[in-house]
This record gives C-alpha cells, sequence and structure tokens, in this order.
C-alpha cells in the first residue's frame, strides 16, 4: 500500500482488518454491561462465580480432551473424527473397572461389568466417590488410560497405517467410518440407557458464600481439574525435555526433514498414539467421573467442542488445546448471563467460526509446532 | 461436447440406472415373498424403497456439486435441510396448528425455503472461502449444529415478529402442511378426511381390485413425483457440470491457485456452488418431509454422514454414480438390515432374545448360537449393527475405492473431447 504512510494506524487496522474491529468492539460492549450488571445487582457476583467455575470444569475436560486431539492433528495432519468415540471407550473401560472394584461380591457381575445399563445399579449402594473408593477410581483412571492407547495404536494399525501416504480428507473420512463403528459397538454390547456412576451422598462437597449467593464446589470437580492441570502440565514436560518429545515436535514442523535427520517416524508416530490415546482415556474417565453420568454419547457429543478448542488454540498446538479448551469453556458457561441455557453450545461454536474468521492460525498458532 | 460418445455415454448411464433399479426391484420383491407380504404390503415395500431412494439421490446430487465438482468439503448438510423444510413449515403452516405458521400458499413457502436454505449456504461459504479443507468440514459441521439447536430452543417455540405469531415447535418439532399430492386424489386436500375426488375414487377403486390400498397408492405418486425431481435435477447438474462454470469448478477441485491464476475469481465459484447445492439441499429435505413432522432429530449430523457415505460409494464427481449411491445407500445399507433381520427370524426360529450380551455370549459356551443370534437380531441392536456396518463400509471404501462405484471415470474437463482428436478421421 502506497499511501499507508500518511494513514492514521487506527484507520488503517478498521479498513484492513474490520472484523478485528467490530469483534473487539462487540467484546467491549458485553464486557461493560456484565459490569453494569454486576453493578445494579442483575446478576449476583456468587452467579458469575459459578458460571466462571463451570467454565473452568468445562474448559479443562474440553482442554484435556483436546491435547491428545490436537496431537495427532500435528503429527499425522488429519482431524480425527474418532476422537470423541475414544473417549467415550476409555469413559467405558475405566468406569467398568471402578464399577468391579467397588461392588465385587455384593452385586451381580453381569450388571458390574455393564455399568448397570440394562440390569440398572444403585450408585448410592455401590456408593463410589473419590474420597470413599479412592482405589477403585485410581484402578479406573489407569486401566481408561491403558484401553484407550491400545485402542488407539489398534485402528492406527488398521485403519489409518494404510493410509499414511493419503490426503487429510480421506483420513477424515475414514475416521467418521470408526466413529460410527466405534460408539454403536459400544451400544451393541452396552446397550444405550444412560448410567449414573457416583453416589451423590458420599461425595464431599461445600459452598463457598460469595456476597448474598454461594458458589457449591464438589471434590469430582476438584479432582477433575487438579488432575486436568496435572497431565497437561506432564505432557508439557515430555514435548519439552524428553527426546521424544523433540522428536515429536520436529516431526509436526517437518515430517520430511524429521526423517532424513534418522527420526524414526512410524515408532514416533505410534508413541503418539499411545500418549495421545492415554491422555484422552483419561479424560473421559474423568469427564464422567465429574458428571457422574456415562452414556455412549459422551465423548461424540463433546467433539466439536474439543474441536472449537483446537482449532481456537491454533490445530496442532498443544498448549492450544488447553487455553482453547479454557477459552471455550468460559465463554459457553458466562454467555449465560446474556443467552437462555439452549444456546450456551451455539455461543461456544459461533466464538470458534468468529476466531476463524480473523485468526485461522488460532490464538497460540502460527507455527504448527507442538 | 461432441456427439457420438456423448451419446453413448448417456444411453450406457441410462441403461446402468435402468438395470440398477430392475435389480433392486427384484431383489426386495423376492424378501417380500420370503416374508409372506401379500401384494399391499410387496408395492408398499417397493414404494418405502423408491421414495428413499429418490431423497438421498437427490442429496447426493446436491452434495456431489459441492464435494465431486469444487471438492468443498461440506459437512453441514443436515442443517441446510433443517433450513429448508422449517422455512416452507413456518411459511405454510396454517396459523391455526400451535406452532402456528403464516399459511401462505404452499408454492410460496416450498420457494420460501428452498431460497432460505441458498441463503443460510451463502453464509456458510463465507468461511469457506479462506479456510482449509478439515477446516471447513469442522466450521460447516458446527453451522449444522448452530442451525438445530436454534430450531430446536425453547426460544422459538412460538415467538411473535410484528404481530405474527409462528414458531419452530422446540423439541416437540413441528407438524408440516399436507402432501401437495393429495390434490390429486382428493376434493378437500388439506383435510384427512375429505372425501376422494372423481380421479380418486376412480384410482384408488382399480387399486382395491387388487387389494392395494389408497394409501400406497398416494405414496406411489408421490415417490414418482419424487423421481420426476431427481430426474430434473440430474439433467441440471449435468448441464451446469459441463458448461464453462462446472469447468471451473473442476479445476478448483484440481488446483486452486492454477483456476485464480487463470483469472478465474474463485470465491465467487464457491459461493455460488454453496448457493446452488444448499438450495437443492433444501428442496430434498422438504420432499422429504412434507406432510409429515419437521423434528430437530432427523437434522443430526449423522443425516449428513448417510449423505457422505452414499456419495462415496456412487464415487464423488459422477452424476450417475450419485443417482446409484443414494439409492444402495438407502435400500441396502439403510433399510436392508432391517429386512435381514425379518428375513432371518421368519426362517429361524430364534426365540426370545436375551437381556444383555453376556447373556448371550454365556450361552455360547453351551455352544447354543441362537441366544446370540437373538440378541444380535433385537430391534435396537440391528439399528445399532447398521451403523456399525456403515462405519466399516465407510472406511473400507475409502481404503479400497475411494472413486466409488463409478467415480473412475474420466470427466472431461475440456469442451471437445481430447481423446476423440488424437483417433483423427472419426466422425
Amino acid at each position: 500500500m502506497a499511501q499507508r504512510e500518511d494513514v492514521n494506524p487506527a484507520v488503517a487496522l478498521v479498513r484492513e482488518r474490520p472484523l478485528v474491529v467490530v469483534f473487539v468492539a462487540l467484546a467491549a460492549v458485553l464486557g461493560i454491561d456484565l459490569v453494569r450488571k454486576l453493578a445494579n445487582g442483575g446478576v449476583l457476583v456468587a452467579d458469575l462465580a459459578t458460571f466462571l467455575w463451570d467454565g473452568t470444569i468445562l474448559g479443562m475436560s474440553i482442554g484435556l480432551a483436546g491435547v491428545g486431539l490436537a496431537m495427532t492433528y500435528s503429527i499425522l495432519n488429519f482431524a480425527n473424527f474418532a476422537h470423541g468415540d475414544y473417549i467415550t471407550a476409555g469413559a467405558f473401560a475405566g468406569w467398568l473397572t471402578t464399577f468391579l472394584i467397588a461392588g465385587f461380591g455384593e452385586f451381580a457381575l453381569q450388571a458390574l461389568v455393564l455399568i448397570g445399563g440394562p440390569l440398572p445399579i444403585s450408585t448410592a449402594d455401590l456408593g463410589i466417590s473419590v474420597t470413599a473408593t479412592p482405589i477403585a477410581i485410581l484402578a479406573g483412571i489407569v486401566v481408561s488410560a491403558a484401553t484407550t492407547a491400545g485402542l488407539a495404536l489398534l485402528l492406527d494399525r488398521y485403519v489409518f497405517k494404510p493410509m499414511r501416504d493419503q490426503r487429510g480428507i480421506s483420513l477424515l473420512i475414514a475416521s467418521v467410518g470408526v466413529a460410527l463403528a466405534l460408539r454403536y459397538l459400544l451400544v451393541y454390547v452396552f446397550q444405550a440407557s444412560s448410567r449414573g456412576l457416583t453416589a451423590g451422598a458420599k461425595t464431599p462437597s461445600f459452598q463457598l458464600g460469595i456476597g448474598q449467593g454461594s458458589l457449591p464446589i464438589n471434590a469430582h470437580e476438584v479432582t477433575l481439574v487438579v488432575l486436568a492441570a496435572g497431565l497437561m502440565l506432564a505432557t508439557h514436560v515430555v514435548l519439552k525435555y524428553t527426546k521424544l518429545g523433540t522428536a515429536m515436535r520436529a516431526m509436526a514442523d517437518n515430517e520430511d526433514l524429521a526423517r532424513v535427520s534418522g527420526i524414526p517416524t512410524e515408532r514416533v508416530v505410534r508413541a503418539t498414539w499411545l500418549l495421545g490415546g492415554a491422555l484422552t482415556g483419561i479424560s473421559g474417565y474423568l469427564i464422567a467421573l465429574e458428571r457422574g453420568v456415562l452414556t455412549t454419547g459422551l465423548g461424540w457429543e463433546l467433539l466439536l467442542l474439543i474441536f472449537a478448542a483446537v482449532i481456537l488454540g491454533g490445530i496442532g498446538s498443544v498448549y492450544g488445546a488447553m487455553v482453547g479448551g479454557l477459552v471455550i469453556g468460559l465463554a459457553s458457561r458466562v454467555s449465560l448471563v446474556w443467552l437462555p441455557e439452549s444456546f450456551i453450545i451455539v455461543a461456544a461454536f459461533a466464538v470458534m467460526i468468529a476466531m476463524l474468521l480473523v485468526r485461522p492460525q488460532g490464538i497460540l498458532g502460527g507455527v504448527t509446532t507442538v | 461436447m461432441s456427439t457420438t460418445t456423448g451419446r453413448a455415454d448417456r444411453i450406457n448411464d441410462a441403461v446402468l440406472l435402468l438395470g440398477f433399479a430392475l435389480g433392486i426391484y427384484v431383489l426386495f420383491t423376492l424378501v417380500s415373498f420370503v416374508l409372506g407380504l401379500d401384494l399391499n404390503g410387496t408395492v408398499n415395500t417397493l414404494r418405502r424403497i423408491t421414495f428413499l431412494s429418490a431423497v438421498y439421490a437427490m442429496l447426493v446430487l446436491a452434495l456431489n456439486l459441492q464435494w465431486g465438482y469444487a471438492g468443498l468439503f461440506n459437512l453441514g448438510v443436515a442443517g441446510f435441510m433443517a433450513v429448508g423444510v422449517y422455512t416452507m413449515g413456518m411459511l405454510s403452516t396454517a396459523p391455526s396448528s400451535t406452532p402456528p405458521g403464516l399459511g401462505l400458499p404452499l408454492p410460496i413457502g416450498i420457494l420460501g425455503g428452498i431460497l432460505a436454505a441458498s441463503l443460510v449456504g451463502v453464509v456458510a461459504s463465507l468461511p469457506a472461502l479462506r479456510l482449509r479443507g478439515d477446516y471447513l468440514a469442522i466450521v460447516t459441521l458446527a453451522f449444522s449444529e448452530i442451525i438445530r439447536r436454534t430450531y430446536r430452543s425453547p426460544v422459538f417455540q412460538e415467538f411473535t415478529v410484528g404481530g405474527l405469531s409462528l414458531g419452530t415447535g422446540g423439541s416437540r418439532g413441528m407438524s408440516l402442511p399436507s402432501n401437495p399430492i393429495r390434490s390429486l386424489f382428493y376434493e378437500n386436500p388439506t383435510e384427512i378426511t375429505s372425501p376422494p375426488s372423481a380421479f380418486g375414487n376412480a384410482v384408488f377403486s382399480a387399486a382395491e381390485g387388487f387389494g392395494i390400498q389408497s394409501t400406497v397408492v398416494e405414496g406411489w405418486a408421490w415417490a414418482i413425483v419424487l423421481l420426476l425431481v431427481v430426474a430434473g435435477i440430474y439433467v441440471l447438474l449435468r448441464r451446469v457440470g459441463n458448461s464453462p462454470f462446472g469447468r471451473v469448478l473442476k479445476a478448483i477441485r484440481e488446483d486452486e491457485l492454477v483456476a485464480s491464476a487463470l483469472g478465474k475469481d474463485t470465491r465467487w465459484f464457491k459461493i455460488k456452488v454453496f448457493a446452488l447445492g444448499c438450495a437443492l439441499m433444501g428442496l430434498a429435505a422438504i420432499l422429504w418431509r412434507i406432510g409429515g413432522i419437521a423434528s430437530t432429530s432427523s437434522f443430526m449430523p449423522i443425516q449428513t454422514f448417510y449423505v457422505f457415505v452414499a456419495l462415496i460409494i456412487g464415487g464423488a464427481g459422477s452424476n450417475t454414480g450419485s443417482v446409484i449411491g443414494g439409492a444402495v445407500f438407502a435400500s441396502l445399507l439403510f433399510e436392508g438390515p432391517n429386512f435381514v433381520r425379518r428375513v432371518v427370524t421368519e426362517l429361524v426360529p430364534v426365540g426370545n432374545a436375551p437381556n444383555t450380551f453376556f447373556d448371550a455370549v454365556g450361552a455360547l459356551a453351551g455352544l447354543d448360537p441362537t441366544p446370540l443370534l437373538a440378541y444380535t437380531l433385537s430391534d435396537v441392536n440391528v439399528s445399532a449393527l447398521r451403523l456399525v456396518l456403515l462405519g466399516v463400509v465407510l472406511i473400507y471404501l475409502i481404503q479400497n475405492r475411494p472413486d466409488g462405484l463409478l467415480g473412475h471415470r474420466k470427466e472431461v474437463a475440456a469442451s471437445v473431447d481430447l481423446s476423440e482428436r488424437t483417433g483423427g478421421g472419426k466422425q
């Protein structure tokens, strides 16, 4: 642009990126309105705190679930639509284990293996919670990680590996096939009924008084947030300080260059599925723990939100997935200040689409490095 | 397109389509025979197959324009379908029904539905202008979910705009205007209890002679209308595909950079393709649902994947393949498993299904496979396994036959047939 020197930078911004200006203005209006509502009591501080806490929980769930997706996205270059059903599979494997350990001898073996479902089990009688049955929960986490990692490796071997040289869209379509087959195999074996998991009465919880209201917090929510933060930190350490992490980052940057430098790319791919799968399984287990309910649609219903988080953070960036998850989680819950509840998911998707329009590379994107 | 090969292709396609339709009809007549259905039941089975095949053929043709021709990976099919149906419903449902509509004449409602779907398609295409394939897939999928959740929201269950009240019915859905085919057979087509017209009376009593009920006759008439619409869309898209516009679309699919280097503003082409394709999706959905109810559960993302599977079966890029893919999907993959269940339960007495998978597998230890078979063949499990089958078919096709049944054929992008030139001398 020749005339740039004599144009005011603000005017130039409006001219070149009008959308950015519109969205920033919109955010500012909403922010001012929020302050006004808080001041005149239209929204209680405690309500806002509840929205923020719920948003953090949702954000940490999505973020943790998104890390695995971002890893495979950056290294294998395709959007894995089966990711949601890996989450569900992990949750089922883990909760089956927890039920077996917590209820062994007291309940029919079949009912425990099916996690209730067609043979309902009273969650109050079973009495599962982090404090009441910590060993069963821990075992469930371990099994969900191991099972999902194994499943991811198996599916990679038979579905994705033969297609390594194909375009991302072909792999995406194959992953839709995997998603359908996996989810409905679970329905076939376990039946589609929604199942209760934890005993509310045995879950420690307290009310945090804020202003005129209060913020309820329970142990399972805290467990999810703390474990998710810990696992994200561990992922960071693995990626940053281990040989495997370096190899993964190198591959995400430039696969051919990585291969000629002597990185065994197939082994790195397997390690990625292993690591990503384990994190995905754990995320499924923890999300079900926090919700206290498990359905066969658990992961699929979260998948678009997870994609939104991964895209928002910048596809292929693991840190981006974490940040994106929090943004999506907070945006969807805080939108309750203005929108009815039926629109919270819509708000999250709208944030994603708006983000793609103004900054297609995502918040932390630009370089697709893990 | 020069004469001889073009005509030969067209004749080949017609023979292929007719032969295929005949094969499907013979198969399902045999199935009906095994199931012991009477003539009315058999004719009704064939009607259902025809109707669904026509609906999916329309949807696949529309998607083929976007994906097969222009390479735009639109995962929002269900959303655009919903826009068509709901707009038509809101415009044309009587103001007295719940939720109320505007009560406009049906042609205006249908046209409005198509235009709305097209307009929403244009809006959705705006992000498509800047996004890579997989981003576009996710954005369009999110778009269709935004649409579905909006229609489902209690906020729009019933609302008033400028003194006119209308609504979507929220999670309960909305009843749609009666099927226009009824005006052929009834004096007062909008009323359920209306006496048949003179023509209707003649046709119904003739059919009665063969034991065929009037509802089946009506259904067949509607199915035939749908087949005619499929033919119309097929001809339209064939012309679009062979026009200069269609050649630019193929160029975009193969290499967008080259297309724009040749001076084509590829953004406009993408917007137009979205507008036309989404309009056709809206039309197909209107013809599919009219006379019934519109419910958001019909427009889940799985509906989009159904259309994609059908397109991949037929082969992206081929219009004839699209029609065949739609029919194969609707008759064999969508309806087929249920017929398999009925045939097997007819032939093998499986008894009562066990309650759980483990009861069923447990019986295998005693070398008795019938409980597992009975469990597998129960209603819910067949519909679950049908989707497993769908997934497996999708993986198989994309790995082994990514071009589908007919996608391997060369689509000539030049306006003259280059292969014919090299032969020289031929007319």
